[in-house]
């Protein structure tokens, strides 16, 4: 199989050598691509390298910016994002930490893509620049429409999250680290004592992260107590579709979802 | 297609070799540099038996085309001993049995050294983690733990003789 690499200057002109090309492809960390390639995918004929392109850098502040390229483990080592060092830390082994994305990760199906997860429960919106213009899409759209063509997540941004506001859990059948049964993300800022904007993610309960809207609903107005935790856990499936793999069964996801969920709004500890 | 230039160190050494776009940096490890102590498992970044340092960070050679390792630095188990003698790490590995089938072993210690080369003096739960994309169907993990833990404890004590 021959596969034709090539180098752009910019991230512009990456874009536009993707976009005339459907056997084109960007590549970061390879952590899915590669090894699609080793797979047997020959759609792929042509990838596009991303290193050089000044996508690995951190901006911090009361807006945060990830550009597309830092690896899981750039965010463990930047210690401004220490709420997101477990969501890091939960994926993959160190190497696997040193290759793969942020920006790959919003591409990853179940059961991966927990950084995603975590990224949807912040808010964050994609940034993204095609041959001629750039532009900001809220993840949860840019999850459920699918990426476009001709166009490169330069980073990913969101508003920094109240000290304690934002939650992660992930649980796995290997230890320390592996493939999700499911994660969960939340955000639940309080305000006056009550829970004011919350937002819950899921990972590997759909085929793409997902937001849980019914239990942001149970939650939002109330001093998440343990009646709003209990109303939390009755509507935890709700609008889930998770998948049979190797990690669990659907009907497993499901069954122990209210279980974790309740364990995370709870503050219990892993 | 044409055949793409790489130049890059491998254990301190430079090396030139034309190389496809599609070959696998731990192909051309093996086939054209001989260097066949990095192992192929499972070829999807599951297992870990193809652990290498680029530029000191563990990374998957398995995932790596070999053109992204141009101008980089990379360490193979190979270029853990010096001369005829072994690693602290290898040492330890033989004195402990934290091997026993052997085909994890190249991945094991170079996923251990990339951990000391950052904290000499880790907790048990640093070297889990450091050792958690690392597959083992002999040991258990437990000796291989332990021989990490010693190889950690012989390395300072060397340095504070």
């Amino acid at each position: 199989m021959a596969l034709d690499i090539v180098r752009a200057d910019s991230v512009g002109q990456a874009a536009s050598m993707l976009a005339g090309d459907d056997g084109a492809r960007f590549l970061a960390g390879g952590t899915f691509l590669v090894r699609a390639m080793t797979a047997g995918d020959v759609s792929i004929r042509k990838v596009v390298l991303s290193d050089g392109l000044g996508l690995d850098r951190i901006a911090l502040g009361d807006t945060i910016e990830i550009g597309s390229a830092v690896t899981m483990a750039q965010v463990q080592a930047e210690p401004g994002l220490g709420f997101l060092h477990p969501v890091a830390e939960s994926i993959g082994g160190p190497a696997v930490r040193s290759m793969a994305t942020v920006g790959g990760n919003l591409f990853a199906r179940s059961p991966y893509g927990d950084f995603a997860v975590a990224l949807l429960a912040l808010g964050a919106s994609v940034v993204s620049e095609g041959a001629d213009s750039e532009a900001s899409q809220d993840l949860e759209a840019f999850l459920s429409e699918g990426p476009k063509r001709g166009r490169i997540v330069r980073a990913v941004r969101f508003a920094a999250p109240a000290e304690g506001a934002f939650r992660y859990r992930k649980i796995t059948r290997k230890h320390p680290h592996g493939a999700s049964v499911l994660s969960i993300a939340a955000l639940l800022p309080v305000s006056g004592g009550k829970v004011s904007g919350a937002r819950v993610a899921y990972g590997a309960m759909a085929p793409r992260p997902m937001r849980a809207k019914a239990v942001e609903a149970a939650l939002e107005g109330t001093p998440l107590d343990a009646a709003a935790i209990a109303a939390a856990a009755a509507a935890a499936a709700e609008g889930t579709a998770p998948e049979d793999d190797p990690q669990a069964s659907a009907w497993y996801r499901r069954a122990v979802l209210p279980v974790h969920l309740g364990r995370l709004l709870s503050g219990e500890e892993s | 297609m044409a055949k793409l230039p790489l130049i890059f160190t491998v254990n301190g050494t430079e090396q030139a070799e034309f190389v496809d776009g599609d070959a696998l940096l731990v192909d051309v490890l093996r086939d054209k540099l001989g260097m066949t102590g990095t192992r192929v498992g499972c070829g999807q970044g599951t297992c870990g038996a193809c652990t290498i340092l680029i530029d000191g960070a563990p990374a998957l050679s398995c995932l790596t085309l070999a053109v992204s390792a141009n101008g980089k630095d990379v360490t193979t188990v190979e270029g853990l001993a010096m001369g005829g003698t072994l690693h602290a790490l290898q040492t330890a590995f033989a004195d402990g049995f934290a091997t026993q089938c052997g085909f994890c072993t190249s991945g094991m210690l170079v996923a251990a050294k990339a951990l000391l080369d950052r904290n000499p003096d880790p907790d048990r739960d640093a070297v889990v983690d450091a050792i958690s994309g690392n597959i083992c169907r002999c040991t258990g993990y437990e000796p291989i733990i332990n021989a990490i833990l010693a190889a950690a404890a012989d390395l300072r004590s060397a340095k504070s003789a």
